[in-house]
């Protein structure tokens, strides 16, 4: 099999594509496919390219292409042509240029309406012509921004702007789409977007021969509509394989354990986890399934996915295969264990060795190069294009459903009547308790590294914790916060230190990311418990003045702390509070 | 940069872009003469060249090129004023 397209060089592809399309058209069992292709600028270019990614999609395609900007009388008039072809399916492929009537910039709303809809009308007339002489699919693109908006930013915004009347038309579009199954719109708007006008048109090519677009971006467009394709005949890919160390946490779970994991929020490597971990979660939840393919023992493969601050679970994978198998094995089990083809799976893994062997024995599996650098991973992955749907299933409506019922609530919460209000409308629940051996890293970072919310700001290294987390002489809380924006993690820490008559408060903070939430509230109803199960009859904390913690300086104070001296000073305060009479003061987080 | 060697470096472009392994250059070779030089192996062949000198045809600059010969004098022109 000849090697995968995607993964050389473009210039290569432009430079040799004649001899490239001559290997892969000799490959046996392709599928045969015909396409028109009714352009609104010179095709041959696109077409050359499109043809050369079929035939690597394992397809024989066959393609009409309308004379240069006949694309409208090939639609309707000439539409007997287009039929005599046979298509499977018809691709409009117009662009900005082919727009035939922008509004004039002192045009009134209803002016505006009216041009969209003349204009939408000349679209829907090819449609109707395409589908009741033709029959088939049709793939139209809507637009890009127009490259040069002579109303500048107003552009986007007046009536009688050109980008106004592209979002306008490109919506008319799209709620068409929605409703016909045999019209499939192709996102040119979002594709040239992502590019960037520089470089997407070409006015030199644009003027030379009438190819509005420069090379790379014709084999974007090119790429983008044979994933569409591949979507509307059945061959996206259907599921995804993992491998875990360094590819949905940061380590190796066999050599450092759980608790040294880069998962959560805690660093920016760890973050970055969490967001390629939700994004996968994403990609579970519109249908994509997801499985586990790594060297590990199975049991301590699992156990990375209790870890707190772990996105996905055990449960979201319909394979799990961790075991020293080597990979092309396993994923050959998987496929099988799936009942999928190995051409529906895509593999992911941070070791460039096993994507070589994978792609090396199981040629028909798609391997992205996705490097190491987990900030890339969604973004190559994507660029694959494996996922496309042409249209939403009854499973992925019925998901659909579940979230509109989600928006719908949040929706009404956006008038508040005060700020506990909106405190409670953020649903926020707590986790919070003593020192636990998977937060000890956690809790160490975030104790040297908080400079503002923080009283003593205390600094300990990673044995002292350990060491006080086992010490029966304190008093150690951490908290965690999600709410409906999220999971923020674990966000404070308080360590007390114990003796006959008090917790001394030798160390409290809060992560600035979750201030005047009340997370203090409940921190404090937990400490107070805690000095209560251990006798202490009361808490003694220290505000310590810095440079930085000027946040905290009435912390103690408005928590309803009185002065421990007479004349407190001011650069360094203690602050006491008997526990017997204290009644409970968070009203709005719920706290495990 | 001379004609000579520009053409010689063209050759392995237009081998590849032409898909057509033994295809000799000379400074007469032109679309009518070369075998698939069409107008969309002609856009073929620009990108190509632009591509391997990192330059620009400017607009207009290609037409009326009679053949490689004044392909290449274009591209040591503009080569030299690079």
């Amino acid at each position: 099999m000849p090697t995968d397209l995607r993964s050389l060089p473009l210039d290569q592809i432009l430079r040799s594509r004649k001899r490239l399309r001559r290997e892969r058209s000799a490959a046996p069992s392709l599928r045969p496919l015909r396409v028109a292709v009714l352009g609104g600028s010179t095709t041959a270019e696109v077409v050359d390219l499109l043809e050369l990614v079929l035939l690597s999609d394992g397809f024989a395609p066959a393609f009409y292409q309308s004379e240069y900007n006949k694309f409208y009388e090939d639609a309707t008039l000439d539409v007997a042509r287009v039929a005599a072809f046979k298509p499977d399916l018809v691709w409009v492929h117009t662009q900005v240029l082919n727009v035939s009537r922008f509004p004039s910039p002192g045009f009134s709303e209803a002016e505006l309406e009216a041009r969209v809809a003349e204009e939408l009308g000349r679209f829907q007339r090819m449609w109707e012509s395409i589908q009741a002489h033709v029959g088939c699919q049709i793939i139209q693109n809507n637009f890009e921004h127009p490259p040069f908006p002579v109303l500048g930013n107003l552009d986007s915004t007046a009536a009688g702007g050109t980008t106004r009347f592209v979002y306008e038309l490109n919506r008319a579009f799209a709620r068409h789409a929605s409703a016909d199954h045999r019209l499939i719109i192709h996102d040119l708007n979002a594709l040239s977007a992502r590019a960037g006008h520089a470089r997407w048109f070409d006015w030199e090519r644009w003027f030379s021969y009438k190819i509005l677009t420069t090379p790379e971006a014709s084999w974007e467009i090119a790429a983008s509509v044979a994933s569409l394709v591949a979507a509307i005949r059945g061959r996206a890919k259907k599921c995804l394989i993992l491998d875990l160390d360094n590819t949905l946490w940061g380590g190796v779970i066999g050599d450092a354990g759980i608790d040294k994991l880069q998962i959560g929020q805690e660093t920016p490597v760890a973050e970055a986890y969490s967001a390629f971990q939700r994004w996968c979660v994403s990609l579970r939840e519109r249908g994509v399934v997801l499985a586990v393919c790594s060297k590990n023992e199975d049991a301590i493969a699992r156990s990375g996915f209790a870890h707190p601050d772990s996105i996905l679970k055990v449960e979201h994978f319909s394979a799990f295969k961790a075991n020293w198998e080597p990979k092309p094995d396993n994923i050959r089990a998987i496929a099988e264990e799936l009942n999928l083809g190995l051409d529906s799976l895509v593999f992911v893994d941070d070791n460039p060795a096993e994507r070589a062997i994978v792609r090396a024995q199981l040629p028909m599996v798609a391997v992205p190069e996705v490097g190491h650098e987990v900030a890339h991973f969604a973004t190559i992955i994507s660029a694959g294009r494996w996922f496309e749907s042409a249209a939403m299933s009854p499973e992925d409506l019925a998901r659909a459903d579940a979230y509109r019922a989600n928006v719908a609530r949040v929706a009404g919460q956006s008038k508040f009547a005060d700020y506990g209000e909106y405190l409670d409308s953020l649903q926020m629940t707590a986790e919070i308790g003593a020192f636990k051996p998977v937060y000890l890293e956690r809790i160490t970072q975030l104790i040297n590294k908080t400079n503002q919310f923080t009283l003593t700001t205390r600094r300990y290294t990673h044995a002292e914790i350990e060491q006080i987390a086992v010490d029966r002489r304190y008093v150690t809380l951490y908290g965690r916060l999600a709410d409906t924006f999220g999971d923020h993690g674990l966000i404070s820490v308080i360590i007390g230190r114990l003796d006959g008559a008090a917790v001394h408060v030798d160390l409290w903070l809060m992560s600035c990311r979750v201030l005047k939430r009340d997370m203090e509230l409940a921190m404090l109803d937990a400490l107070v418990a805690a000095a209560r199960a251990a006798g202490a009859p009361e808490l003694r904390g220290t505000y310590s003045r810095t440079p930085k913690n000027a946040l905290v300086a009435e912390h103690y104070p408005m928590l309803g702390f009185s002065p421990a001296l007479p004349e407190n000073d001011p650069d360094r305060s203690t602050w006491t509070l008997g526990v017997a009479s204290y009644a409970p003061r968070n009203r709005h987080i719920k706290v495990n | 940069m001379d004609s000579a060697s520009i053409i010689s470096e063209l050759t392995p472009i237009f081998q590849d872009v032409l898909d057509l392994p033994d295809l000799v250059l000379v400074l007469a070779s032109s679309s009518s003469t070369v075998e698939g030089w069409d107008s969309l192996a002609h856009v073929n062949l620009v990108v190509a060249i632009e591509k391997h000198y990192k330059l620009k045809f400017s607009l207009g600059e290609l037409e009326g090129l009679k053949n490689v010969g004044e392909m290449a004098d274009l591209i040591a022109r503009k080569l030299a004023k690079a």
